[in-house]
Parts: C-alpha cells; structure tokens; sequence
C-alpha cells in the first residue's frame, strides 16, 4: 500500500502526490487486465424458478489497461457497460475469465482481501440523484468511506472531508449542507469527492455526465481530468456519446451485445473507424454547426439493442447493420488488428 | 419555410411574466417573454437548466402548478384566441387536439395502467369524433408514422412495454393524433441515448415537411437544433438573450452566453488536446426582479453599464436580435438607440 490511513494519514495533498508519483513510476505492468470475462445472468421463470434462459450481458471482453492511460467504453443503453463496471469491481461475480488488478488477480479474492483492494478502485455513476443519500449531510456521505475503511476521527476526518470538497471545487463550508441543496452538477462534484476518499488508483465513470447539462458537462469532464494529473488517476470513462469521451480517453473501445466491436486510438477510432457500428455512432453525434450538419452523411440505426438474452446468430450486429452481408449471420466476426493498435471485429472489414 | 409575412402566425406571445410564490420569497421565472411562431416553421429554444424553458411553455397552456405559480402579465394569441384569458376547461380542450406536447419523459404524458391502443384511440373518437375501427385504423397509421414495428400487434401493449426511445415515439404518435397546428416539444431526447436521440430528430425533420406544423423544440443542448430549427432563441434567467435564424446564431453569436455555449461543446473533428471550455459560476436565483444584465456576473466582456442596466433584445441585423450592452465584433459598448 502506498498511502496508509489512519495513524500514518497525512492530510496535506502534495504529500500524498508524491507518494502516487512513487507508486506509478515502480509500476510497468498494467493497471489492470480485463480476460476473456463473462457475465450472463439466468432467466428463470415459474414457481420454482427453473431457468429458462441466460442474458449474456458481457460476453467474452479483453483489454488492459495502463496507468493514466483512460480508457473510453461506449455504447448503447442495454449493451452491457454497467453490467461490466459492475462486475470489475466485483459487485458480481464473474460467471468466466479473468480480472488482474496491479498484477493481483482479483477474479475469486476472498472478501477481506477484496475490501482492501476496493479501496483502490471506485466508481462514479450517472445519476448523482440516485447514489446519494437524500437524508445525510455532503459531509457524511463523504465520510462514509472512510468511516468504513479507516480509522480518522474528530479534527482528521473532518479535515480530510474539508480538503475533499475543496479538490472537486465545492465550498467546504457545505459539508452541512444537503444533497438536495445542490444542482446536478455540484452533486455530481459531490459523488466524485465520495469516490476520492480513499485515494484510490482507478475509478470507473459510469455515464457521469450523462444527466448533466452540456455547460455542465464540460466542468466535470475538465474537473476530471485536473484531479487525474494531481492524483496520478486511471479512469474507465464509460458512454454512450462519442463526443465528450475524446478529450479524455487515450483509446476508446465500442461495445455492442457484451462485446467490444472496435477498438483503437482515440484519434484514429475518430477519424479511422472501421465498425458500421461506431460508424453509426459518430454520426450520431450532433455537429453544433448547421452548415456541416446539413452536409454531413448520416447514419440512422433503426430500432434498439436487441435483446442479449437471445442475441442474433453470427454477428450480433448484423439485425441493424446498414452494410450486412449474407455472411454476416454465419459466424461470430474474429477481433482483427487493422492498425497500430487498432482492432476490429467485422466480417467485411479487411 | 419560415416567411415574414404575418399571416401564418400561428401563435403570437406577449410579454409573459411568470412568478413563483415560495417560502425563500417570489422566484422571477419568466421575465417579459414575447416570441412568434409561424406555420411550418421549428422555433428552437435553448439554454441551460434553470433558464425558464419549461415554465415559458407550461405558462402558455396553463399546465404551471398554479399556486405557487402566477401568470401575472401577457398574452399568447392562437387561433384568434388569448390562451392566457382561457379557462382551464376550454384548455383541455385545445392540449388535446389543437396543440400537441411532447415531454423530457414519456411517463408524464402515458398513463401506466392503460394500453396504448386505448390512450390513442380514445381522443380520436373524442376530437375527431372518429368510429371506433375508423380511429383504430388511425392509431395504427399513427404508430407507423413514428416508426413503431409491428404497430398493430402492439395496440394491446402497456407503455412498459416499449423502451425508452419507443416510448417517447408513442408520445411523439399521441401528440400527432389530433392534426395539431403547434407542436411543443420540451427536451423530448435529453434522456436518450445519442443514436435514439438521432431517430427523433430524423423522425420530427421528415414530419415537419410531410404535416407542416409549427414547432417550438425546447432542449439545453446547442447542438440538437443546429440542424433542427429555422430560428432559434437563447434564454437566461427567464429572458430572450438572442434570437437569429439558425445559421446566423451558430456562425455569428451576438451575445456572450451564446458564445460561451457553443464553446462548451466539443468538436468532433478539431483539436482534442485543448481543455474544454466552460461557464464558470452559476445563474442568479432570481429571488429579486434585476436591474442589471442577469448574466454579468458570468460573463467576461461585461463592463459598468451592464452591472446597473438590463439590456432589451434590440434588433441589430437582419432576423438578429441581441440583449446585450457589449458589441462582440467591434469590441466596443453598442451605441443604444433606446437611450438616446
Ligand atoms: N442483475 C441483472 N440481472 C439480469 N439481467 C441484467 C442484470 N443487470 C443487467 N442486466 C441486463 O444486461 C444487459 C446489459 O445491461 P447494462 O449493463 O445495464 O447495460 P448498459 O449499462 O450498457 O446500459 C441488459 O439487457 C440488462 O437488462
Ligand atoms: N414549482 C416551482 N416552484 C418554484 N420554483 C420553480 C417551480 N418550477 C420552476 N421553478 C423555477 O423556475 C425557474 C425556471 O425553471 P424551468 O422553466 O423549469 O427551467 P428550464 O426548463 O429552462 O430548465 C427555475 O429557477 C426554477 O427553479
Ligand atoms: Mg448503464
Ligand atoms: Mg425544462
């Protein structure tokens, strides 16, 4: 561990720095290995709950991840993102594969082990409103983890709260205040103050933004990416809009019916892509200018994710592919490597 | 196609000014609002939440909580009519035929324990004084019109049923059913994803030219009406900031906040390595009536006169009208002819 808590705490930030500083620069291997993983979920039915079926909500997903090299993960709702983040932090357990966190695999830890570990990683979700406890002050939703995990008391723990709330840009004269005092985008500065507590490694950003006004977007994407260069940060920007996910992804992986279809530098998936999929993704981004909108092609999905409890045969997105061939249904695409780094996985994309 | 000709007005807003009594004191929701809206044409309205969006719309048919809400001074004229003076009965009325509403969520408009079938045959019959098949056949059309597959296999669903961008298409279908002349929508894709958010939008621009209605689409997001809207307007702190035909707002913003909007979003095909522009602070709580510019406090080029007077939306080009005191491309004050 390179931060210990309670006697040993320290509440001055630069300390702390330097200590991540140290921690990154002994660290070469990835932060963290994602293998073959699998999640499928049974459906049952009946008195007797007999299953009659599995949703299989990650289906064979594989990527490193370095450190404070962000990954962006994006996708449609119902493709399976959550269902992932969920399962890296052990929320559920891996029906197969592998999860490696600076180098401990993590896949059957036993839960003291994994407690210690989980501190290190944390996750900010979608809807501030959701995962903040309407009945307990800022200051004790903050504090909540390190009531949980650490020994700070009295002066410590407030102190440690206080610097929290000043990191992610809120007065810290509020922690007595409630969340419902708060507009979307302080509570969601709220939640990320939480998910820093620990000082944690890697933190999974699950839609962050998602119910936040576009002004409001772009705070947080930059308070984001300040607390990453301070804290030595690795995120797992989760999305389903390609658009903000650029500035602060170093690669970007597309996902569709618990697979990643594409992935790649953010740079060359922008102006690269391979997959219809992703394809039709960008494109469903609004151009903020109507001179390039009126021009631009564009791509319409029709219809929504279908259903991964009975997932197309072949390619699963061959059922709203625009370029679909006869093929398509025959066989499940490989992953192939089209670039430096870039990978694709589409039965006409040669 | 948007004309200046005044016939085809279809509705006519005055001066709306709207309060809320509440425990904190009287929150100036709307300050003065007066828009136009002509037939066939799509009335864009933006601008961050708070701004006084939905408490305009909700303002012009009455569906404000009334109290703590108070209409207390201007006039909407459609079809001859001031819907203010309206009493909510006759209202009803007119929400469901002659002016359609689409919502940010399906459910406030769907009724959870009725079909959909039954919640779009039913006004049918009501307004258009349809036969039962007659307004089957119709709810039917209706169905396809916004893309539902399968649409008459799915008369007998519940709105459970469908998936948020369904859904908000079965909506879309309801507030068609009637023929309206006006057509609100109130940030009906805020909560979707990018790709359903681009069916809508694809599904409203081929609607717009097949039915020719007026439309006012009302959403936080800039880049939603770029390609959506013949005029847009931006609003603060219950006021109209600028108001321009689409490509001039987009290619020429006259007004601070304007610019600050379009620079939050972020570009698709420029430069990722720069930080992303933002808004800093907040809008005001419009606990007080203003006396000066609302958002001077935010904004950069503001200057003395703007912290002791509120500017009006003046015209100053052709379809371009701007509430500023600051001349953005002259990097000068703008010599007012109101206070000459
Ligand atoms: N606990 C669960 N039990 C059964 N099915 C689930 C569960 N969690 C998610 N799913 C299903 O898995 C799929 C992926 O869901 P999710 O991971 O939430 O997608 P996303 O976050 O991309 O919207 C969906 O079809 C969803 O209904
Ligand atoms: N029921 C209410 N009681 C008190 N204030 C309200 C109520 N509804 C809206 N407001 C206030 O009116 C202002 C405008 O709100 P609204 O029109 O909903 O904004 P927008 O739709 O632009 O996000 C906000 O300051 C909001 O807090
Ligand atoms: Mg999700
Ligand atoms: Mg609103």
């Amino acid at each position: 561990m390179l931060v210990g808590y309670g006697k040993t705490f320290t509440t001055t930030k630069y300390k702390l720095d330097i200590a991540l500083r140290m921690g990154e620069l002994l660290t070469t291997k990835p932060l963290l290995q994602v293998q073959k993983l699998k999640q499928h979920f049974p459906v049952t039915a009946g008195l007797l709950r007999r299953q009659v079926g599995t949703i299989k909500a990650i289906d064979g997903i594989d990527f490193d991840l370095m450190t404070q090299q962000n990954l962006g993960l994006v996708g449609e709702s119902g493709c399976g993102k959550t269902t992932l983040a969920r399962t890296i932090l052990r929320l559920y357990q891996p029906t197969e594969g592998k999860i490696i966190f600076e180098g401990i695999d993590m896949t059957h830890l036993k839960s003291s082990r994994l407690r210690s570990l989980r501190t290190r990683m944390q996750m900010i979700f979608q809807d501030p409103q959701d995962s903040l406890n309407p009945r307990m002050t800022v200051g004790s939703i903050i504090a909540e983890p390190l009531d949980e995990h650490t020994s700070l008391k009295g002066k410590e723990r407030s102190g440690r709260v206080e610097e929290l709330l000043d990191a992610v840009g809120l007065n810290p004269r509020f922690s007595n205040r409630y969340p419902h005092e708060f507009s979307g985008g302080q509570r969601q500065r709220i939640g990320i103050a939480r998910a820093l507590s620990l000082n944690p490694k890697f933190i999974i950003c699950d839609e962050p933004i998602a119910a936040l006004d576009v002004s409001i977007q772009a705070q947080v994407v930059n308070l984001l990416e300040d607390l990453q260069e301070k804290l030595a940060l690795t995120y797992l920007f989760i999305s389903h809009d390609l658009g903000m996910i650029r500035h602060i992804s170093k690669r970007v992986a597309v996902m569709y019916l618990g697979k990643i279809v594409e992935v790649g530098p953010a740079n060359e998936l922008y102006t690269n892509a391979q997959h219809p999929y992703t394809k039709a993704l960008l494109s469903a981004v609004p151009l903020h200018d109507p001179g390039r909108e009126a021009k631009r092609e564009r791509i319409i999905l029709s219809g929504d994710v279908p259903s991964p409890a009975n997932p197309p045969t072949g390619c699963p997105f061959r059922t709203r592919c625009p370029a679909v061939e006869p093929k398509c249904a025959i066989s499940v695409p490989k992953m192939k490597a089209i670039g430096q780094e870039h990978r694709v996985a589409c039965h006409c994309v040669m | 196609m948007p004309t200046n000709s005044n016939a085809n007005i279809v509705l006519s807003v005055k001066n709306i000014v709207t309060q809320f009594n509440t425990v904190d004191g009287k929150v100036h929701a709307v300050n003065g609002v007066s828009f136009d809206v002509r037939q066939g044409e799509l009335l864009g309205v933006v601008g961050e939440s708070g701004c006084g969006k939905s408490v305009t719309m909700m303002s012009l048919v009455k569906l404000l909580p009334m109290p703590p809400g108070e209409i207390s001074e201007g006039s909407a004229i459609f079809e001859g009519q001031d819907l203010i003076q309206t009493s909510i009965n006759d209202l009803q009325k007119i929400r469901g035929s002659e002016i359609g509403f689409i919502f940010q969520d399906p459910m406030t408009s769907l009724n959870p324990v009725l079909t959909i079938g039954y919640q779009l045959i039913e006004p049918l019959r009501l307004h258009k004084n349809l036969s039962k098949s007659a307004a089957r056949t119709r709810a039917i059309e209706l169905l396809e019109l916004v893309g539902i597959p399968m649409a008459s296999s799915r008369l007998g669903d519940y709105p459970h049923q469908f998936s948020g961008g369904m859904r908000q298409r079965v909506m879309i279908a309801m507030a068609l059913s009637c023929d309206p002349k006006l057509l609100i929508a109130d940030e009906p894709t805020t909560a979707l994803d990018v790709t359903m958010q681009a069916q809508i939008l694809d599904l409203v621009r081929s609607l717009r030219n097949e039915l020719g209605m007026a439309i006012i689409w009302v959403t936080h997001d800039l880049g939603v009406v770029a390609n959506l809207a013949d005029r847009v307007m931006v609003m603060y702190s219950g006021f109209i900031v600028e108001r321009a035909d689409v490509t001039k707002l987009y290619s020429k913003p006259k007004h601070p906040y304007t610019y600050a909007l379009l620079k939050t979003l972020p570009d698709m095909e420029g430069d990722r390595s720069h930080r992303l522009e933002s808004i800093e602070g907040q809008p005001p709580d419009q606990l007080k009536p203003t006396t000066s510019c609302p958002f001077a406090p935010r904004c950069e080029y503001a200057f003395d006169r703007c912290t002791h007077e509120n500017p009006q939306l003046e015209l100053i080009a052709e379809n371009h009208e701007v509430a500023c005191w600051w001349d953005m491309e002259r990097h000068s004050p703008r010599p007012s002819t109101s206070s000459i």
